[in-house]
């Protein structure tokens, strides 16, 4: 099926209404509809503006540190006798994840459009403490939505945003996850519109939010794909990453859209196990429906409630996905599966023994699924791993799921 | 032609204002819903703004989100919704409802479907939080077809040069959103309600209704003195619930709801 597709087409969408074939759009409120215009109008300018993008360039060589590595990882290649392995080095990115690169540019905007506060919705933590970070480094007010069930599972990144002077504001109601904390983020900003800017921390969103927000993380994509071209002198044959919203996900696979004999698959969180119904994986098990401003695969029960989402990761549990993600699915051009809670404990400690790098509890469902994927592969061949994060916040979670006091 | 055009045009002709309540279907319990609707209409309510429940209300403050909350908690879904209509259309033919909700339920529902279950349930209107103009084209072709009104809010932050774009999808009445936020927060400025409604009026001879902020008999005909009515909603809930929570019944927690609504009308009809 992706053999028939023309690679133009990527880099067709969004359309002039956000959408990407039937998903994406812009299903919010109206009060929020002249700050996305606007948004749309100042990103769309600064987009080719050659300084605006010097400036982006700057900040993440000097600021962030990147380009970020590809890691051979060898010794794991070895012991699964498949394909190679090479992991793009997200985790040492400043503040441990690809967030970052997301965060960087958003605040970028949030300067040139002469907002003085910002605010970010966050999960895991990691998009908190990027946007903590960056509204340090440029002394902007900041304030971050956290599920008040995410601030318990990820105490360390709590303390990392208030150490970085940002207020971190527990939400209560619904599931206490990402989720509300994105509809407690979206209150905030139609309350205090004029001076706010929301800074959402994946490629979900209404437009022009998973437009912008992949094209801050295609960066890596970028890099990965010159990056393999010098290390193995080719493409790789497959690229894998974990699938929350799916703002690393896009940006590794983004730039290789439109090489067809580069296979992707993006790994949602199984959860339990997604026949049991408590995952996160929407784009596995869900159906198509309006959350959150856009279009999209949902987690929704048949009266058109959003469900309870389960994952041992904070960062991956979230009942939607990036509406690229939909179209990308529903034409066939991305794999999309699953790992459970399970698999990615399992994977957790095989990395951090066998190559020395913990990865995060999300990252960690993409290296269950690139073993298995590596195994009926061939040496001859490659997979690049998008390693989103490092595992340092979720210790905590995994000592106490072993029983271990730290 | 929906309730509501011949509604508003006897209001009209009478120098009257539209008193449009607010209630969660459903909250605080499944029974109460029609009932309460009644009592309201028996307060001197002229049209009824019934809110679907959803498990994401994102433009709702915290007093509404409670009652979706409660309403989930009760598993009143969209087609129950449809359901305590049609119930509430066996005594009363005349007071025009609205069902106010959320995008997702109705695109689970299918347009087509979701119209026709509205004109047989016989809903007079729609309005959709997070259907912006730019959203609605396939589902308005539905709700044309069985002469169902879609409502479009229009906010402060709404450009000029947007306001007919709206209006340009819009029947039955136009709700204005008096405050920038959500449902019962902030607080509200008359004069600047004022300038906004002649500019939307400048575009559409759609009757404007104000909601948002209105509390009581005071807020409502500040507004309702520019306006062609006034939504109460999260002003009500709280009546309801505050008195339950410090040991009212459910009848009594209505009531006080019901006495609220009408010290609202006689507010508005003495201005
Ligand atoms: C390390 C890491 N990877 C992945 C994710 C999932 O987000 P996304 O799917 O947008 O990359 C998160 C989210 O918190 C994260 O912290």
């Amino acid at each position: 099926m992706t053999e028939m597709i023309s690679p133009d087409l990527f880099a067709s969408v969004p359309d002039p209404d956000g959408r990407f074939g039937p998903y994406g759009g812009k299903f919010v409120a109206e009060t929020l509809m002249s700050a996305l215009a606007e948004l749309e109008v100042v990103y769309r300018g600064l987009s080719c503006d050659p300084d605006f993008q010097k400036e982006f360039d700057s900040d993440l060589a000097h600021y962030v540190g990147r380009p970020s590595p590809l890691y051979e990882a060898s010794r794991m290649s070895d012991a699964i006798g498949g394909a190679r392995i090479f992991l793009k080095r997200e985790d040492l990115n400043h503040t441990g994840a690809h967030k970052v690169n997301n965060t960087i540019g958003q605040a970028l905007l949030a300067k040139h459009m002469g907002k003085k506060r910002i605010i970010a919705e966050t999960g895991a933590g990691q998009h908190g403490v990027a946007s903590a970070t960056v509204a340090a480094r440029l002394g902007l007010e900041c304030h971050v939505f956290m599920g008040a069930e995410d601030i318990k599972r990820q105490s360390l990144n709590v303390y990392r945003m208030k150490l970085l002077g940002a207020e971190v504001i527990p939400v209560t109601s619904g599931s206490k996850t990402l989720k509300d904390a994105m509809n407690e983020a979206l209150r905030d900003w139609v309350t205090y519109v004029d001076n706010t800017f929301y800074i959402i921390g994946t490629v979900a969103g209404p437009h022009p939010y998973p437009m912008l927000v992949r094209d801050f993380q295609s960066v890596i994509g970028r890099e990965a794909r010159r990056q393999s071209l010098a290390m193995t002198g080719k493409l790789p044959d497959a690229l894998v990453a974990c699938v929350g919203g799916g703002s690393n996900a896009i940006g590794l696979f983004h730039p290789f859209l439109g090489d067809e004999k580069v296979a992707m698959y993006g790994v949602e969180a199984g959860g339990h196990g997604v026949e049991t119904g408590q995952h996160a994986a929407p784009l596995s098990a869900g159906t198509p429906g309006v959350l959150h401003g856009n279009r999209t695969y949902l987690m929704q029960d048949q009266n058109g409630q959003i469900m309870e989402t389960h994952s041992v990761s904070a960062g991956l549990d979230y009942p939607g996905v990036g509406p690229e993600h939909s179209w990308l699915k529903d034409i066939g051009r991305v794999n999309y599966v699953a790992a459970n809670d399970d698999e990615a404990l399992t994977a957790f400690h095989h990395w951090t023994r066998t190559e020395g790098i913990m990865p995060a509890l999300e990252t960690a469902h993409a290296l269950a699924y690139a073993e298995k994927l590596a195994a009926d592969m061939t040496p001859d061949q490659h997979i690049i791993v998008n390693l989103s994060g490092r595992g340092d916040k979720d210790i905590l979670t995994v000592a106490a799921i072993e029983g271990i006091e730290v | 032609m929906s309730r509501l055009t011949p509604c508003f045009e006897t209001l009209r002709d009478s120098g009257r204002k539209a008193v449009i309540p607010y209630i969660v279907a459903g909250d605080p319990t499944v029974a109460s819903t029609v009932p309460m609707l009644h009592r309201l209409v028996a307060a001197g309510a002229n049209v009824l703004e019934l809110g679907v429940p959803f498990s994401d209300p994102m433009s709702e403050g915290p007093v509404i989100q409670r009652g979706h909350e409660r309403a989930l908690a009760n598993h009143v879904s969209l087609t129950q919704v449809l359901d305590m209509v049609a119930e509430f259309r066996q005594g009363d033919q005349v007071t025009p409802i609205v069902i106010m909700g959320y995008a997702n339920p109705v695109e689970r529902m299918g347009y087509a479907d979701f119209a026709a279950a509205c004109a047989a349930a016989g809903v007079d209107g729609l309005i959709t939080v997070d259907l912006p103009p730019e959203e609605v084209g396939p589902l308005n072709v539905e709700l044309q077809k069985v002469a169902i009104d879609n409502i479009f809010l229009i906010s402060p932050t709404t450009p000029a040069q947007r306001v007919g774009t709206i209006t340009a999808n819009a029947s039955g009445f136009i709700y204005y959103v008096a405050v920038k936020g959500v449902t019962g927060a902030g607080h509200l400025d008359s004069s600047d309600v004022g300038m906004h409604l002649d500019v939307i009026r400048a575009e559409t001879t759609l009757p404007i209704c104000v909601g948002f902020g209105i509390k009581d008999a005071e807020s409502a005909t500040a507004v309702g003195a520019m306006a062609d009515g006034v939504v109460v909603g999260s002003a009500l809930i709280d009546t309801m619930t505050v008195a339950m929570e410090s040991g009212d019944s459910l009848h009594d927690g209505i009531e006080k709801a019901v006495t609220l609504l009408g010290s609202i009308r006689t507010g508005i009809d003495n201005m």
